[in-house]
């Protein structure tokens, strides 16, 4: 029997889940929803909508910690950070148009509980490099907490590590504590023009192994570039190779004169974008937005960046669209090559022949195509079951989102 | 410290167990000599020691996974076994089990500058890892004091920081793959070279997790290119308060430094007897600021802190202007702990972690203890991230001595819990503050840390005696899982 609940505290989360364990109802775990579309379909039709467990609990900036309740808006978090000059240095997402919702939605557990991060993931980390401590309810309905609240801690197993990224099959977060770090007080963009694929992550992987500090290398193809908006005129027309550097505004100015001179780009086109520009094109790359009003299959392919350019040309031959390359060349978005699994077959063998490793991750489905594909790089067969035998020590009734990462274990 | 009830079955079958092991570890690898376990009794806990019954010293991964397979028929207990230098009794052996030993995995497999990682066999030190790339200006950025001898497996075991984790992280933010051999003898890879590693984040998991989850026989981790510029602050304040202000100050003002790091006037004058590095006498606290990157940031930051610690109260301020001045700085700090060890017959090392602004509390507190104790104690301090290390002077030799300076550190833990911090900022839980985990944690919460290890070793062969108060008991832990129902859902019952 289909049922909708919104529970307000932690003791009806526990509550509701016990009577599920009773019953053997799945639960399906919302915040706002903006996310409800990743992973598998849970298949179950009760709702446990928890957006009710909303507000700051504790922000003390000088000590960069922050606790919340757990489906404070994202968005919310992020304008209490900037009062202060801090912010979520993992830089989440916001993927909620890409299924036709509003922009600016989406909890603070839910962009957790995926495991995303943007552009800054390859400096600052992914959701688990900052994500402390918490509260949750885990399948028998025992509200138990993880890790702490402060920023240097190594007491017992590191459990936030292990919910952050579990898409809510581990617990229904209630509380999290985060570690916050200050804002950057300027950011540049230096990009080069006009090169292609392997030159342009040739010379990514050239800056980021160099001393010049570098939160973004990003290169945009032409034709996905041609859908950013408010694209700066100077980016327009071929591709952008882009490297942001942040940091006090005497030191991006510096960074950018010597990573000129370390990359030797005097024969390379090339353009400074000044803050404004540059935090608009770079929320676009985290956001992955240019995808945003298509329903075609969407993918996020995460690799050793080496292999990035021959997997991306091995990908357009087989008929990927719209490919574009972040961290360095360690993460690719596309649209899928044709197939009726939205190309996840050709995907992935195509990811084992260029890298022998990575994970391809699918976004975006219409519901056809996600009955034929599994949303998440399946696993060989003794970490699948090692991953599952996790997962059944905090839900062994499989009543948190079950299967949305995976399906029942062979 | 109770430890789990030896078996004198698996004792009594030494000869056998030993012979087995020889079978799969030919030659020189597996020890029984009484004289030869010795070196092995301990680890850099020395307070608490126990010969093993065997030590094995595999050379390859197919050994290990047979090593695991054997033990988990046999059900003996296995200690897996860096470079012994944990602080909390990680690697205290068992009588009735094996320690595995993987000192002979000390090979660098492949360094792979296109895509800035290392992949390295877990008995490789620490610092050979950052020597191996140096020369292309790489290092690796966790740097644990005990760098020149910690392995990198140790130090995933452990979750190591070091002095420079307040700017570039712990290992498990610098750690990109393993391979684990699991209780049963199975071989899995967790990440490798992408960046994020699929489904679970297990490899988050077994970071830190004190040789309770699996062995790790293979490390991939992330390098970095080094900084250009390093230059180092030496600021003196006229009280531990100051010096927290201006701690909360400089970060309140949006600079992570590099290091960040606090001395008492004790743990001053102790290292200014013993190295000379130029300390400042007439403080109460001293503060060792770093700031590394481009020359002109480097120089911007310096001024910016220089500023604020004026205004926080400094009344000496020193910035290196070369090198070697930078080195002097650190060098007192770098010899802290001999320096203290000096001054008493034995010190006990404290690792706890509160948050900075109830630094000052924590001093007047200890300075109380100190009293009750009638012991001496000297602070240096990770400033930047809360991270206490308090040492406390006593004299094993005396009776009641260790005694006594456990129970103070254990007062100083648990009021680190109190004021919101936890129990180990770095050195981990061990044995050492295994029976303190209560103080921070519920049953509940412990239990399902413990209903986790059972994913990974039901038998509970592992490591087992660390971390957790009691031993674990999958089987009634997850009794769910036998009979669904009966303990955790009561109201089943009745259907």
């Amino acid at each position: 029997m289909s049922a909708y609940h919104k529970p307000a505290d932690e003791a009806q989360v526990a509550d509701l889940i016990r009577s599920a364990g009773a019953a053997r109802t799945g639960l399906e775990v919302i915040g706002q929803g903006s996310r409800r579309h990743l992973g598998r379909f849970t298949e179950v039709e009760s709702v446990l909508d928890v957006s009710a467990l909303s507000g700051v609990l504790v922000y003390e900036p000088e000590e960069l910690v922050l606790s919340a309740r757990a489906a404070t808006p994202v968005a919310e978090i992020q304008a209490l950070l900037a009062s202060k000059g801090q912010h979520l240095a993992f830089e989440p997402p916001d993927l909620g148009p890409l299924w036709g919702a509003p922009a600016g939605r989406g909890t603070l557990a839910g962009a957790i509980s995926v495991g995303m991060g943007g552009s800054r993931r390859l400096s600052a980390g992914a959701p688990r490099d900052h994500f402390l401590g918490f509260r949750a309810v885990n399948g028998f309905g025992e509200a138990f907490a993880g890790g702490g609240r402060v920023v240097k801690n190594v007491t017992g197993f590191d459990l936030p590590k292990l919910l952050a990224g579990a898409y809510g099959t581990l617990g229904v977060l209630t509380e999290v504590t985060l570690k916050v770090l200050p804002a950057p007080e300027d950011t540049r963009t230096l990009a080069l023009l006009e090169l292609k694929d392997d030159a342009a992550l040739a010379l990514l992987r050239r800056a980021l192994g160099g001393a010049v500090p570098v939160s973004g290398a990003a290169h945009i193809p032409g034709e996905v570039l041609a859908r950013f908006e408010a694209l700066p005129h100077a980016l327009a027309g071929g591709s952008a190779t882009l490297l942001r550097l942040e940091g006090p505004q005497a030191a991006t100015s510096a960074y950018a004169a010597a990573l000129r001179v370390a990359l030797e780009t005097s024969t390379t086109p090339l353009v400074e974008l000044e803050p404004q520009p540059s935090l608009a094109l770079w929320r676009q790359i985290s956001d992955a937005s240019c995808y945003a009003g298509s329903a075609q299959p969407l993918w996020r392919v995460s690799i050793p960046p080496r292999h990035a350019a021959a997997l991306g040309a091995g990908l357009r031959a087989a008929g990927a669209q719209q490919l574009y390359y972040d961290w360095g060349g360690g993460l690719l978005w596309l649209e899928g090559p044709p197939g009726d699994d939205g190309g996840a077959s050709t995907i992935r063998s195509l990811l084992k022949a260029h890298a022998g490793e990575g994970h391809a991750t699918l976004v975006r489905a219409t519901r056809a195509v996600r009955a034929n594909a599994e949303p998440l790089e399946p696993q060989p067969a003794a970490l699948r079951a090692l991953s599952e035998r996790v997962r059944a020590q905090f839900d062994p009734l499989g009543i948190l989102n079950p299967h949305r990462m995976y399906g029942s274990a062979a | 410290m109770l430890m789990p009830e030896t078996d004198p079955g698996l004792i009594a079958r030494r000869g056998e167990i030993v012979a087995a092991l020889r079978r799969i570890v030919p030659g020189e690898g597996v020890i029984h000599a009484p004289s030869e376990l010795r070196a092995y009794e301990c680890d850099a806990l020395t307070a608490y020691a126990m010969p093993p019954l065997a030590v094995v010293l595999p050379q390859t991964v197919p050994q290990v996974a047979a090593i695991m397979a054997y033990c988990s028929s046999l059900g003996l207990k296995v200690v897996p076994r860096g470079a012994g230098t944990s602080l909390s009794g990680g690697a205290l052996p068992l009588g009735d089990g094996i320690v595995l030993g993987l000192g002979r995995f000390n090979r660098i497999l492949d360094i792979d500058y296109e895509n800035r990682c290392v992949v390295t066999q877990p008995g490789v030190t620490n610092l050979a890892i950052s020597q191996a790339v140096e020369a292309r200006g790489f290092y690796y950025a966790p740097d644990p004091s005990s760098q020149v001898a910690c392995s990198i497996g140790g130090n995933v075991a452990e979750n190591s920081g070091g002095i420079h984790c307040l700017k570039y992280g712990m290992t498990t933010n610098n750690l990109l793959g393993c391979e684990l051999v699991l209780c049963n003898g199975e071989i899995v890879r967790l990440g490798g070279k992408a960046m994020d590693p699929g489904g679970l984040d297990l490899l988050g998991i077994v970071t830190g997790s004190e040789g309770l989850l699996g062995v790790v026989t293979e490390v991939t981790v992330r390098i970095l290119q080094r900084p250009q510029t390093q230059r180092a602050l030496l600021l003196g304040f006229p009280t531990v308060r100051d010096g927290s202000v201006c701690v909360a100050a400089i970060i309140g003002a949006g600079i992570i430094p590099a290091g960040m790091e606090m001395m008492d006037k004790v743990s001053i004058h102790a290292t200014e007897a013993f190295v000379a590095a130029g300390y400042p006498l007439d403080v109460e606290a001293l503060l060792i600021v770093e700031v590394d990157g481009l020359p002109q940031e480097v120089d911007l930051l310096i001024a910016r802190i220089e500023a604020i610690a004026r205004r926080s109260g400094a009344c000496s301020s020193r910035a290196s202007s070369s090198e070697s001045e930078r080195q002097r700085f650190w060098a007192g700090r770098r010899a802290a702990f001999p320096a203290i060890g000096r001054m008493a017959a034995d010190y006990y090392c404290v690792d706890g972690t509160i948050p900075r602004r109830c630094l000052p509390q924590m001093i007047e507190y200890m300075a109380e203890l100190s009293e009750r104790y009638q012991l001496r104690v000297a602070n240096v301090f990770h400033a930047g991230d809360g991270n206490l290390h308090p040492l406390i002077c006593y004299d094993a030799s005396v009776p009641g001595g260790i005694e006594q300076a456990e129970a103070f550190g254990a007062d100083i833990l648990r009021r680190c819990v109190e004021v919101g911090g936890v129990l180990t900022g770095e050195h981990g839980v061990g044995v050492e503050k295994r029976d303190l985990m209560e103080v921070q944690f519920t049953q509940t919460d412990l239990d399902q840390q413990q209903r986790l290890k059972c994913a990974f070793d039901a038998e509970g062969l592992l490591n087992p005696g660390k971390v957790f108060p009691k031993l674990c008991r999958c089987a009634e832990l997850g009794r769910v899982h036998v009979h669904a129902g009966q303990t955790r859902f009561p109201d089943l019952l009745r259907l």
